[in-house]
């Protein structure tokens, strides 16, 4: 192996000259839009001159290339000692696993015995690691979505990224059905997602009915239009199916943009009914629920709540993916995904089976929006736009399309990315956005890339992605 | 009537623009199957290469407007055809061969960089430029202030569109590379197999596409001179809407939709309602992929197992 590899110093030359060469583009791509800034402070439009940023751009552009063409060479040889690295840890780990967890163990007793404040912190995280080891990662997942508010308790910031991260796994679950099992390519879910949130807007300050009542009928009305928007497009071809859904979120977002009547248009929509338990307000007063359960008031029991209610949700969007599947429309729909013609000659209704998957797919966007609203008190068009389409799709895809602990870790990982670089709040588009593209090259078929059959004969066996088609659409 | 004939030789101009975005989208599609998600940020680079160009002339002293007109041009069609190759390169080209989605999504990834890239090196705040190009003419007065005019701009837009329609399609026609790019397009595979440079071709179409979504971006800049960051999509999705209109891949229809998207586009705002102007293009786009999914002049395209 090493004897085919040429000598060091080719390679350097090598990557040199890739290096110059992208230095070179970036020059031409920088030199006006980053050389130059047009400034409309005063008056008139002017020009001002930024060589120093250009000149790092180009310079930031030529050492990126360089360091990445020089892995690049020497990819085969990393790529095996990294391989045999976390082999060697993870056998380690397997081999230990008791006597780590015995020492793990200690180390939380003397956590406790010092920070006895933190005991739920300490308690949790030790009985996470236990259900891993024994149950595997899914059910260690579970236990700490359950036990999240026990150890955060006094953490309002973590509890409410916990929830928007919860309504991004609920989201990914619900266009996962779409895009996953059914193969159907939906750029347009947001706009079940906004009707789902007007609709629970508008019936609960127009009608005062509460948040249970309500939310049905917000997954209705999603469903509703998802059946009025699948039923003519879903003859279309899969990259004609994702345009059309497209304009149709534009279409929705114009329209609450500018029904002004009905939705208040730009201004959005504020003071929504909060959420209450069952009938029982969050509230200081004598019928609220800290005095009915003779509890100290305190604003996290309803932040607490609704971190319950998403989990709910989103639990209940994976047990009906997760039923569905069984069931013979789930089949359909995967059948359909691998290969369409085949479906339509064993005699399934093609157009019908998509419709499902479209309008159960916009019901739990429609929940989801339901709850985003209740959970803001204020929503607007701004929130639906398509870029918002576009992260959930993003989630999605990331995950791995059809796995459902893929599209959860990608939802957690994008929501955390997202809160740690909120430092860098303007850059973290461009990074989104080159994020997809780079684990699109790297992984097309998205962070975890095995797949459980629904069906088979004798044992499950996990099967590589590489052999489940994405279906035409 | 009066106002019908200005309302169209509006539209006409728009309809050139468009034109020229939807080229870009007929011709990927035609030779990758694959919708370029970022031809509409493409589109809207190139009014800011234009835009940064003009003053960068003005600033050194070139002062006579053709002559400007033509440097900005060349500069703005070279650079964001820069752009383009980079687009293909970073995001596509590694994904040839990938399954379905895979090039899409990165698409989508790069339409959001290009966006938030611009937005971040200019401002998010809209700029606008001073008309550069003044003038009218009147084509008919029927007294009592009811006039039709085309303004010079219109006819420059309308005039630059027919040119670089005649040089594309002569490019396409008779040169070896528009024969290459048409085997590309009937059948990838088999022209690698022939000889035919297939990723020098692709390049080479997402460059051509991008000059002309360039071209697009200056006469936009000229006709309405304001323009931000955001106006490359639904610009795009307007331009795919034509180019599907008149067929895809179909060169001539994707002229032919771009017109008709203009027209129906001024019409709509000029009739009905300016707010819901862009809810009558999508609403074309669904309503032609339902009952026409093969386009005015497009081929009808047979499924295979």
């Amino acid at each position: 192996m090493s004897a085919a590899r040429p000598a060091f110093s080719s390679a350097l030359a090598h990557a040199l000259k890739d290096a110059l060469i992208a230095g070179i583009v970036a020059f031409g791509l920088f030199i006006l839009l980053l050389g130059f800034l047009t400034d409309d402070q005063r008056g008139p439009l002017r020009l001002l001159s930024r060589p120093v940023l250009l000149a790092s751009a180009v310079g930031i552009v030529f050492a990126g290339r360089f360091i990445v063409s020089v892995i690049y060479h020497y990819a085969a040889a990393l790529r095996y000692w990294l391989a045999l690295i976390w082999s060697m840890v993870c056998g380690a780990a397997i081999k230990f696993k008791w006597p780590l967890l015995a020492i793990m163990l200690i180390f939380a007793v003397i956590r406790i015995y010092y920070a006895p404040q933190t005991w739920p912190l300490t308690a949790v995280a030790v009985a996470t690691v236990f259900i891993a080891v024994r149950f595997g990662l899914s059910a260690a997942f579970l236990m700490l979505a359950v036990l999240f508010p026990v150890a955060f308790y006094d953490n309002p910031y973590f509890l409410g990224i916990a929830i928007i991260a919860l309504t991004y796994i609920m989201l990914g679950w619900g266009l996962n059905i779409v895009v996953g099992l059914a193969g159907l390519l939906d750029l347009g879910y947001v706009a079940f997602y906004a009707v789902g949130a007007y609709s629970y807007a508008i019936i609960a300050q127009t009608y005062g009915w509460s948040f249970w009542v309500c939310l049905p009928l917000a997954g209705l009305f999603a469903a509703f239009f998802g059946i009025l928007l699948g039923f003519p497009v879903l003859r279309l071809r899969g990259d004609y199916l994702a345009i059309v859904t497209l304009a149709f979120g534009e279409i929705v977002r114009i329209v609450l943009l500018n029904w002004v009547t009905f939705t208040n248009g730009p201004n959005g929509i504020g003071s929504i009914p909060r959420a209450s338990f069952f009938g029982i307000p969050f509230t200081a007063g004598d019928d609220g629920f800290a005095a009915r359960f003779g509890l100290e008031f305190d604003p996290t029991h309803r932040t607490v709540f609704l971190f319950y209610v998403i989990l709910a949700l989103a639990l209940l969007t994976n047990w009906v993916t997760i039923r569905l599947r069984k069931l013979p429309v789930g089949r359909a729909w995967e059948a359909l995904r691998e290969d369409e013609i085949a479906v339509r000659s064993l005699g399934i209704n093609p157009t019908n089976t998509k419709l499902t998957a479209f309008a159960i797919g916009a019901m739990f966007g429609g929940f989801a929006g339901a709850f985003f609203a209740t959970r803001q008190g204020f929503i607007s068009p701004d929130s639906f736009t398509f870029p918002e389409s576009a992260l959930i799709l993003a989630i999605v895809v990331l995950g791995g399309m059809g796995s459902q602990l893929g599209v959860a870790i990608a939802a957690i990982v994008v929501t955390a990315s997202f809160e740690l670089f909120r430092e860098f709040e303007q850059f973290r588009l461009v990074i989104f956005g080159f994020g997809m593209v780079v684990i699109m090259v790297w992984r097309p078929r998205g962070l975890v890339s095995t797949r459980d059959p629904t069906a088979y004969l004798k044992e499950r066996k996990t099967i590589s992605v590489e052999h489940v088609a994405e279906g035409r659409g | 009537m009066e106002y019908f004939l200005q309302q169209s030789i509006n539209g006409i101009a728009l309809g050139s623009i468009y034109g020229l975005v939807a080229i870009g989208y007929t011709m990927v599609y035609g030779i990758i199957g694959m919708i370029n998600f970022a031809h509409g940020d493409i589109f809207m680079v190139g009014t800011f290469i234009a835009l940064i160009a003009f003053l960068i002339l003005v600033a050194i002293g070139v002062t006579a407007i053709p002559l400007a007109l033509f440097l900005v041009l060349l500069i703005a069609m070279l650079l964001t055809s820069l752009y383009g190759w980079a687009v293909e390169r970073i995001a596509y080209r590694p994904l040839r061969g990938s399954f379905r989605l895979a090039p899409l999504i990165s698409a989508i990834g790069m339409s959001i960089v290009l966006q938030n890239y611009v937005q971040l090196a200019q401002g998010a705040r809209v700029k606008t430029l001073q008309p550069l190009v003044s003038g009218v003419h009147t084509l008919f007065d029927l007294g009592n202030r009811l006039v039709v005019q085309i303004s010079n701009i219109q006819i420059l837009i309308i005039l630059t569109t027919l040119a670089l329609m005649s040089g594309f399609t002569w490019l396409i026609s008779a040169t070896s590379l528009g024969r290459d790019m048409r085997a590309c397009e009937q059948d990838l595979k088999m022209a690698t197999l022939l000889g035919v440079d297939t990723d020098r071709t692709i390049s080479l179409t997402f460059l051509i596409g991008a000059a002309l979504a360039s071209v697009a971006g200056m006469m936009y800049l000229l006709y309405y001179g304001v323009i931000d960051f955001h106006i490359g999509f639904v610009a795009g999705v307007k331009a795919f809407t034509a180019a599907v209109l008149g067929g895809i891949g179909s060169l001539p229809g994707a002229m032919l939709g771009g017109l008709l998207i203009g027209l129906i586009e001024t019409y709509w705002s000029a009739y009905f309602s300016v707010q819901y102007k862009d809810v009558a293009a999508f609403s074309i786009l669904i309503v032609v992929l339902i009952f026409m999914p093969t386009g005015i002049l497009g081929k009808p395209e047979v499924e295979k197992v």
